[in-house]
């Protein structure tokens, strides 16, 4: 066995809790070197949760449980120090406003120039010629220049493309992208989702999509885990999960979504609200929602179970089905 | 041919804005000679991207901003002044709901009460059938009498969308106005009040101008979908065929940037460059810095929306040169 076959991050029953409300449920998750994983659901899910409690950047009154392991080494309780290498260094996370995560006061070569200082140790000419590489990489026009530009001076499109110019400034093993074209335009939006495309073929890096978007997803990721109030329910390589979805919630999201072509149908809606954290249905967290439940969905909560390789499911229904579906196979 | 329930005719809408503390103001034209009919029953579609004008569009259709330059009119006759008390009157035909369904309800104010204001405000009924209206307004719209009871904040989102939609129906109104109506809201609720909008515009007859960034979801409602930058009508047509088969330059961009699940991210038109900056509008056609098919003639005539295809406008010189040569095998 080579290392490249362990996964890079790997996630095992990560929780988290805020004063006593359980708001993740025990997360298993891997990444593997160099792919991308899409991580869709709606507000609320733990799509985020999940990275901020795996980064350590929630804030303190957060209960965190479970495993956080980068090349097997456990992040949760790790010193602050190892983990400010490991944040920048080894994993960076880019958000949807570029314009907050960045200082409006200081110039991009500064920003730039900290990131290459604290991460990769370079100092004077290095940093310049380090940024300048880097802005070009992102594509940012004139670069030589406008280093010495502040954020105001871009516009949105062009902030986030130097906010993933300083993830990269780290040359992290995993980019976290949390909704990184939720607040572009659709034009610019394909833009950066082209640009993420290039850098990951340059650099090899792996990158988590965090994005409500079910296409951005499809299009940009290997493999999609879909969270519904704060568990995985579904995951797959993304074709199969697109193609096939076999959980209720899956399959109402992608049938929500009004096709672009074709004939028109009604979209499927899901009925009903999210549930509260605060006061979660028994069982299945679905079920109130699902038009398929039965008694023995609400008598215990589903686990993600594995159907096939790299295909799991929460849903004691689909899981029942695929089973049957895959006896009639081995019969016929 | 029956009379459009609204027409708009050249529409303009003009902005002073400055750049910096020390910078001469400048001319902004976020809407810039736009021009469309809508019937009753009828719903319009129209997307763009911010700065696009399609927001400005909506207000000054209903008069919410004053018009610099064309008119508006509605049911034959010209939309009277604003603040008039016939405009008050034309009002009550005429609603728009917004993106943000909080903020355009009172958070201090149970929900019927709300919905039942406008019936209040333009003394439609008695007392019994003011309470009557509003509980068929909330039913109508999915929402219990429980929910009425409710403030704003005890509601999620897409019941609060359906409080706004029922208000905006006490009237009776014959024309709606939606802008980004299911945009703050989650992908299953979308779904819900994209198939509400639907069931009540056919059931009511009602027209609608519906705003949006998202091309699914103006797709879906409308028949006829109007493609806006910078100002601008660039393309209008057929929901269906221009989608399928988009003549611009910019819809064929905007359709190619819709993720589609399923597919991957192949040949995709990635335009270059920023969106264009309202304050500094391109020569001739706006669009021709971003444009991949620009000759160097855009940048000098300004395109004019001509009709391309029987029900299909455009507003781009390559394609109205072609369709004043001899057709060579093309279409």
């Amino acid at each position: 066995m080579t290392l490249s076959s362990h996964p890079l991050v790997r996630l095992e029953r990560l929780s988290v809790a805020f004063d006593g409300v359980t708001v993740l449920h025990g997360i298993d998750l891997e990444i593997r070197r160099g792919e991308t994983l899409g991580l869709v659901g709606e507000s609320g899910s733990g799509k985020s949760v999940t990275w901020l409690a795996a980064l350590g950047l929630l804030p303190k009154k957060a209960q965190v449980a479970g495993r956080v392991l980068l090349d097997g080494e456990d992040l949760l309780g790790a010193a602050e120090t190892r983990l400010d290498d490991v944040r920048g260094g080894r994993i960076a996370m880019i958000f949807q406003d570029p314009a907050s995560a960045l200082n409006p006061v200081l110039t991009i070569r500064r920003q730039l120039g900290e990131a290459l200082a604290l991460h990769r140790g370079l100092s004077g000419r290095e940093i310049g010629a380090e940024a300048k590489r880097l802005l070009d990489l992102v594509g940012i026009p004139d670069a030589e220049r406008r280093l010495s530009a502040y954020p105001h001076e871009f516009s949105g499109g062009q902030n986030q493309r130097i906010m993933i110019a300083m993830a990269l400034a780290g040359s992290p093993d995993l980019l976290v992208a949390d909704e990184p074209t939720t607040a572009l335009d659709a034009t610019i939006q394909a833009q950066i989702l082209d640009l993420l495309a290039v850098v990951r073929r340059e650099t090899g890096m792996a990158m988590v999509l965090i994005s409500h978007d079910l296409g951005v997803v499809s299009e940009t990721c290997d493999r999609v885990a879909v969270m519904y109030a704060g568990r995985i329910v579904e995951e797959g390589p993304s074709a199969q999960v697109f193609d096939d979805p076999a959980h209720p919630y899956a399959r109402g999201l992608i049938g929500a979504l009004p096709p672009l072509d074709g004939s028109r149908r009604r979209l499927v809606s899901i009925p009903g609200t999210v549930p509260d954290p605060r006061d979660p249905p028994p069982g299945c967290a679905f079920a109130p929602r699902c038009l398929h439940a039965t008694r023995d969905c609400t008598a215990a909560t589903p686990q993600l179970e594995e159907v096939a390789a790299g295909r799991r499911m929460a849903c004691i229904l689909a899981v029942h089905r695929r089973a049957l579906a895959h006896r009639e196979i081995e019969f016929a | 041919m029956t009379a459009p329930l609204v027409s708009v005719d050249g529409i303009a809408r003009h902005y002073a804005m400055r750049r910096g503390l020390l910078g001469r103001p400048v001319e902004i034209r976020a809407v810039d000679g736009v021009s469309f009919t809508l019937s009753a029953g009828e719903t319009l579609g129209i997307v763009g991207e911010s700065g696009s004008g399609k927001s400005t569009t909506g207000r000054v259709v209903l008069g919410l901003e004053p018009a610099d330059a064309g008119s508006v009119a509605f049911d034959g006759a010209a939309m009277p002044a604003a603040g008039t008390a016939t405009w008050r009157r034309q009002r009550a035909r005429m609603q728009m709901i917004f993106q943000d369904p909080l903020g355009a309800l009172d958070r201090r104010l149970p929900i019927a009460p709300q919905v039942r204001e406008p019936l209040d405000i333009h003394e439609i009924g008695d007392e019994k059938a003011r309470a009557a209206r509003v509980a068929d307004l909330l039913d109508r719209v999915g929402l219990s009498a429980d929910h009425g009871r409710r403030f704003p904040h005890e509601l999620s989102g897409g019941q609060r969308q359906r409080a706004v939609l029922a208000r905006a129906l006490a009237t009776k109104p014959d024309f709606l106005v939606c802008d980004e109506p299911i945009s703050a809201l989650d992908v299953s609720i979308q779904a819900q009040v994209v198939n509400l909008l639907v069931d009540l515009q056919a059931d009511l007859g009602l027209a609608m101008l519906f705003i949006s960034h998202d091309l699914r979801v103006v797709r879906q409602v409308s028949r006829r979908v109007a493609v806006m930058y910078l100002g601008r009508i660039v393309e209008e047509g057929d929901a269906d065929d221009l989608f399928a088969r988009p003549v611009h330059p910019y819809t064929r961009a905007l359709v190619s940037a819709a993720p589609t699940p399923g597919r991957r991210m192949a040949d995709r038109v990635v335009l270059v460059g920023d969106p264009p900056d309202p304050a500094d509008r391109p020569s001739g056609c706006a669009f021709h810095p971003r444009c991949p098919m620009a000759m160097s003639r855009c940048r000098e005539v300004e395109p004019r929306l001509t009709e391309v295809a029987p029900g299909r406008r455009a507003a781009c010189l390559l394609v109205d040169a072609a369709a004043a040569e001899p057709r060579e095998g093309a279409r």
